[in-house]
């Protein structure tokens, strides 16, 4: 384990070592690529004035709304149709159709139904989480394992109890190993919602710099949402280890 | 008790032919006996017990159960399936006291009730461990002890130990016997005294079979398969299982029944492999 992550941190050293002197050698054009020392530096005065906070909250609660809602639309989406056959397959083409659609293209329309607030980002934060959300349950309701179903069904199990101590389990465990991927998408929904238009958040941040040229700016607002969303996932990959305890031997 | 009265079952595959699992099965199993069946793989003992289960409807004729014809799931009965059916997500104890949670009964008391079980089966020191952490023997301990807590007067049984090493097995066998043989149900047929559950056991190995029960019925190869005959193992009990396999009296009635099963056998090899 520490092996791994002496390795992770020197890969990360190396890389950043090496861009740092391809620009003071002058192999590399700091208007183009920024530093990593001026990207650094950048980030500490964001830090202490206090700017970066503020649209981090902004992009951390659209991410997290965004994610509320589109998991529990697509679970009880996701729930309603692997309990009905029917339903799932009028509705399969439909989903698929809605599912193919690139998101950013739909953000403009958001914008102009939601307008420029938190609620436009959420709209299309809640558009990537939901597909992810729903899939994965609708599969782990669909692959509840029948002998679990006849054996609960025997000793006396309501078809709401049959819901309860056996298909929400088995959809969970489906719900959360999807749960890294739907942070992500969260995150890249909100972004690029406040990059398209806004003004606040990371991606307003991120814009703002792309608008001047300042490539340490854009830079120094990606390093700060790769951080953020490595820092959430580790607590996820928390959650998820004590959630799903049952499975380890 | 249990009367099943020209049972048929039919499938349908899934490229659209039909398949005649059983046909026309009739038999009554007496409340209080142990009763084995066995049959080549592929005759439809599962299918059976499924439908004796409730599991699934028979195609045609009746399976009645206590004089009244049964219609959905079997509430007399539970069943220890082949394949692992404890729920992963529950401790030891949870799964135990399941079906008292589900029949309503409070935390404490079903947790009470459960450890109870549990030291009966020898598991009280896994009472917090989850099954993925229990060995093969011990999860069809803890499967037992799930279904006897809701002493139900029938007791269904698929292979239940078929995955096991032999030594474990032949524990778990005389562990079962042990149960049994103290065990009492409400529904008699109108006998005097208290009467021992019924148990029905789907099993391949005719050792196994005649070990355990009173009475061995033989089923055909499938398609269509049938009752072909019917044994009485009229060996005392208490048995002692690791003695009785090489006593005489089981030998000769090995043969006795093993003529008619071989037959079959060898039929649903030639029809796996012709």
């Amino acid at each position: 384990m520490t092996r791994v992550l002496a390795w992770q941190i020197g890969i990360g050293a190396a890389c950043l070592a090496a861009w740092e002197w391809g620009v003071r050698a002058g192999l590399l054009d700091p208007f183009f690529v920024s530093r990593p020392g001026a990207i650094a530096s950048r980030i500490a005065s964001w830090t202490l004035s206090g700017t970066i906070w503020r649209h981090l909250a902004i992009t951390l609660e659209e991410a997290v709304l965004g994610l509320i809602v589109g998991a529990i639309l697509g679970i009880v989406l996701g729930f309603v149709l692997a309990r009905s056959p029917f339903a799932a397959s009028v509705s399969d083409p439909y989903i698929k159709m809605l599912n193919a659609v690139p998101r950013v293209v739909l953000a403009p329309l958001f914008l102009l139904w939601f307008g420029l607030g938190i609620w436009s980002k959420v709209a299309l934060a809640v558009t990537l989480v939901f597909f992810v959300m729903f899939f994965n349950t609708f599969q782990g309701v669909r692959d509840a394992d029948r002998v679990l179903i006849d054996n609960v069904r025997m000793l006396g199990a309501s078809e709401r109890q049959l819901v309860r101590h056996v298909l929400v389990p088995s959809a969970l465990t489906w719900i959360f190993s999807s749960l890294q991927t739907s942070l992500g998408f969260a995150m890249v929904g909100a972004v690029v919602g406040e990059y398209l238009g806004s003004a606040r958040g990371l991606g307003y941040v991120i814009s703002q710099a792309e608008g001047t040229f300042d490539t340490t700016g854009v830079f120094a607002g990606m390093f700060v949402l790769a951080v953020v969303v490595v820092v959430v996932s580790a607590g996820v990959t928390r959650v998820e280890r004590y959630l799903l305890r049952w499975k380890s031997s | 008790m249990i009367v099943l009265d020209g049972v048929s079952r039919v499938f349908r595959t899934p490229a659209g032919a039909v398949y005649c699992a059983l046909d026309r099965i009739s038999l009554s199993i007496a409340a209080g006996s142990f009763c084995a069946i066995v049959g080549p793989s592929g005759c439809g003992k599962s299918t059976l017990l499924n439908m004796i289960a409730g599991l699934i409807p028979p195609s045609s004729g009746v399976v009645r159960v206590g004089g009244a014809e049964l219609s959905g799931v079997n509430r007399h009965a539970t069943y220890m399936f082949q394949q692992d059916a404890l729920l992963p997500w529950k401790d030891v104890r949870d799964n135990v006291g399941l079906g008292l949670t589900l029949a309503g009964v409070g935390r404490a008391e079903a947790h009470a009730r459960a450890d109870a079980w549990l030291e009966r089966v020898g598991l009280t020191a896994f009472a917090r461990h989850f099954p993925a952490q229990l060995s093969g023997g011990m999860r069809k301990r803890v499967a037992m002890a799930q279904n006897w807590i809701l002493d139900r007067d029938l007791l269904l049984m698929d292979e239940p130990f078929s995955a096991l090493d032999i030594h474990t097995r032949q524990r778990m066998e005389g562990e079962l016997l042990g149960l049994w043989e103290s065990s009492t149900a409400a529904l008699s047929d109108g006998a005097e005294g208290p009467v021992r559950k019924t148990i029905v056991f789907v099993t391949h190995d005719l050792e196994e079979a005649l070990a355990l029960a009173d009475r061995v019925i033989v089923l055909s190869a499938g398609p269509a398969s049938r009752v072909v005959a019917e044994h009485v193992v009229s060996l005392a009990r208490p048995r002692d299982l690791l003695e009785l396999r090489t006593q005489p009296a089981f030998v000769d009635l090995y043969r006795g029944v093993w003529a008619d099963l071989r037959a079959e056998v060898i039929k649903s090899q030639r029809e796996a492999h012709p």
